[in-house]
């Protein structure tokens, strides 16, 4: 496949014979759609306007493209492991059209200055849609909240700290309030750092076994638990990136059910893997937080069916070679993920664990809502953000394909199911065949 | 029978391989008692012994038997050497690699750092210790010294005593015995047992009397007090009233029951120095004796596969 661009062209587009899925009636229908002046101009249209370039799609999917929540960028700091360029690339071949990128680079994205340079330099360079978030406490030290007004007025849509986590419970408080009082979205890490610390593995007979350094999966609960006091304390909007262990899900799902303003993500990988994966020691395989067990891993595929947990997102962390090739413990932790993230979702919906819709929900619907964007639905007037996917095409994934510049995904070699055929932002083609 | 290409981990091995090492060794054993100790199994081949921690006893029992077979042995103090300037394990590992030695024996801090060393090396190497993971030439010489007191390694009742969380003589221990069908039972306080640990079927003891129980071996660990990361035990004092093995303790074991320790001993913080010096009952000595004989049978045996294994590819290259 090659990858074109049609950039400034304001098309029609007519795409004929396609399954379109809908995450928010739960419906797949076969039809047509016309994409016009970068939105979903008509769907289920029977013939196609004059002028409209048509794409024959062949009964593939067609569903609003992903939204990729909590993704790492390499600028500034590590442009060796991933720039602006590469991970549009990435992403655009994935599907995803919406990167919204995490604030954990070097120096941090902590003032309106950095926040204003990546933004100009995505869009010089990404094609697809980017939106940043940004740092809650200035350095991600977690001592002084930054400059949370400026940095919303300067397009920032979100505030964490990524993997740190705020230990001192009052700066947290006050970063709350704070946020609050404008309405700002808080991202949080549950995780109690004093029992997670060194930690490369989740406890159990598999870690002791293999002698590595472990923490329970109580660490998540008890973080957690803090962080909702903190929100029924202070009524901040609140989002937790990834929940992991099913220990979490009580908690979760009782404030929740109390009102709280709070939503929580979980990433492809604790989805789709567990503990075991690591093997010998591959360090490809070693995520924040760690791999859990199987149960855990059913656990949170329920939970994304029932809706307790909102968003998937691919915690896209790329690492170089020579960060991985290091005892265990020793390694750098995280996997690439935006150009698999929909092959290994498309596991769940073949392992018959979730539909279709139910899977956009979680790829596109939700996150959108949640970060107050007008993507990932599939109606008329919406964005023409789409992704064009044939969720049964086998392949086997060698990791030397991938666009990304770093190749540390744990599916290199695994047989998936699923490709995507073309990707569109704003109605334009960024990825997929020419025609 | 041993096909094994490296000794990485008591996990690979099977019994058959284990029953093979011991039966080698107890040859060597009498080879080590006689006045001219010599051998020319590994003439002509070299050995590296890499020690990226610390360590006399293990390191001059690899170079002793190393020279003990003829080979040209050579010491790489790795501790204090070119991984302090900021080389990589890999970079170390092929800077060696590209000298040929024939076996590598390695120790290092991080678990699993040997498995990574053994990929990208063609030579045969042997886990001297790794993090917490394994020590394999430990268990074996361990299980020696059980089977030439107690006549078999089957069916016995072994009680592995202290700070098992830390131990990587307690994991391929606890493998090793398991796979020849002994009866293991762990006693340790709770803060210094590993999690999941009661799935690899052993029973878990924090009472220490009580584990004790009938115990045909008593194998008591050392507090690796290098390895804590925070109070694991409240005091050392405390550790050795509650989990030392002293005479008073040993009397809840059988009568003939023997006293084993890996070494090097804190006296007085787990074993009472006393009973360490005991000839009727502690083989710790004699441990390290065997130590010599098994990890020449080791290096004996991963010689012969490596010979065996390179006369096959150069039997390849001519046909």
């Amino acid at each position: 496949m090659t990858l074109t661009l049609y950039k400034g062209q304001a098309m029609t587009l007519f795409l004929e014979n396609a399954r379109i899925i809908d995450p928010e009636a739960g419906t797949i229908t076969p039809g047509n759609v016309i994409l016009h002046d970068g939105q979903i101009a008509a769907l289920g249209a029977g013939s196609p306007p004059k002028g409209a370039q048509i794409m024959e799609c062949g009964g593939a999917c067609l569903a609003p493209g992903i939204i990729d929540w909590g993704v790492k960028v390499g600028e500034p700091g590590e442009r060796h492991r991933e720039s602006f360029r590469s991970i549009g690339l990435a992403a655009a071949a994935g599907g995803v059209t919406t990167l919204i990128a995490r604030p954990d680079t070097s120096p941090a994205i902590d003032t309106p200055e950095v926040l204003e340079f990546v933004t100009r330099r995505a869009a010089e360079a990404c094609p697809v849609r980017i939106r940043h978030m940004a740092a809650l406490t200035k350095a991600r030290a977690g001592r002084e909240m930054t400059e949370i007004g400026f940095l919303l007025d300067a397009g920032a849509i979100a505030f964490t700290d990524a993997d740190h986590v705020t230990t001192d419970t009052k700066v947290l408080a006050r970063a709350l309030t704070y946020a609050r009082s404008l309405n700002a979205l808080v991202i949080g890490h549950p995780q109690e750092p004093g029992l997670s610390r060194g930690a490369a593995a989740t406890s159990g007979k598999f870690a002791s076994l293999r002698g590595i350094p472990a923490v329970h999966p109580m660490a998540e609960r008890i973080g957690l638990d803090r962080d909702l006091g903190l929100i029924e304390m202070t009524g901040a909007r609140y989002h937790a990136d990834q929940i992991t262990t099913a220990r979490s899900l009580p908690a979760l799902e009782r404030a929740k059910k109390n009102g709280l303003d709070v939503t929580a993500g979980v990433s492809i990988h604790h989805l789709t893997l567990n503990e075991f994966d690591v093997g010998d020691y591959r360090t490809f395989f070693k995520l924040t937080p760690p791999l859990r067990a199987e149960d855990d891993r059913l656990a949170m595929i329920e939970a994304v069916a029932s809706g307790l947990i909102d968003v998937i997102g691919s915690f896209h962390t790329p690492a170089d070679e020579e960060s991985k090739r290091l005892p265990f413990e020793d390694a750098a932790s995280g996997a690439v993920g935006v150009e698999t993230l929909l092959p290994a979702a498309l596991r769940l919906v073949h392992a018959g664990q979730l539909d279709l819709p139910q899977l956009f929900r979680a790829l596109s619907l939700n996150p959108a809502r949640r970060l107050g964007l007008p993507q990932g639905r599939m109606a008329e007037g919406a964005p023409a953000d789409l992704v064009l996917f044939n969720p049964d095409t086998p392949h086997v994934l060698d990791r030397f394909t991938l666009r990304s510049k770093s190749k540390n995904t744990p599916f290199d070699g695994a047989r998936m199911e699923g490709k995507v055929m073309a990707t569109f932002v704003a109605g334009r083609q960024v990825y997929g065949k020419a025609d | 029978m041993f096909r094994a290409r490296h000794l990485l981990g008591i996990e690979h091995l099977s019994p058959q391989e284990i029953v093979t090492v011991l039966d080698l060794a107890d040859r060597y054993v009498d080879l080590n008692r006689r006045t001219v100790k010599q051998s020319d199994a590994l003439a002509g081949l070299t050995q590296i012994n890499m020690f990226f921690e610390n360590s006399t006893r293990t390191q001059a029992s690899f170079e002793l038997a190393g020279k003990r077979l003829g080979a040209d042995v050579m010491n790489m103090s790795v501790a204090q050497s070119s991984v302090k300037k900021g080389e990589t394990l890999i970079d170390t590992a092929m800077t060696l690699n590209a000298m040929h030695p024939d076996l590598l024996v390695v120790r290092h801090g991080s678990s699993g750092a040997v498995n990574l060393l053994a990929s990208k090396v063609n030579c045969a190497v042997l886990n001297a210790g790794d993090g917490r993971h394994e020590h394999p030439t430990q268990a074996l010489l361990d299980a020696l010294t059980i089977r030439r007191a107690k006549g078999r390694i089957q069916r016995l009742s072994i009680a592995i005593c202290g700070d098992i969380a830390h131990s990587r003589v307690a994991r391929s221990n606890l493998i090793l015995l398991g796979k020849m069908e002994n009866r293991i039972r762990l006693i340790a306080p709770p803060t210094l047992m590993p999690a999941g640990v009661g799935e690899f079927g052993c029973e878990l003891f924090d009472d220490m009397r009580k584990g004790l129980e009938g115990a045909d071996v008593v194998m008591m660990l050392r507090l690796q007090k290098e390895r804590m990361d925070g109070g694991f035990i409240p005091s050392e004092r405390e550790y050795y009233h509650r989990y030392g093995l002293d005479a008073e303790k040993l009397s809840h074991a059988k009568p003939d029951a023997i006293v084993m320790h890996p070494g090097p001993m804190n006296r007085g913080v787990e074993i009472d120095g006393d009973l360490a010096d005991d000839i009727n009952r502690s083989v710790i000595q004699e441990q390290v004796e065997m130590g010599v004989a098994v990890r020449m049978a080791c290096m004996d045996l991963l010689a012969r596969n490596l010979r065996a294994d390179r006369g096959m590819k150069a039997a390849g290259v001519m046909a």
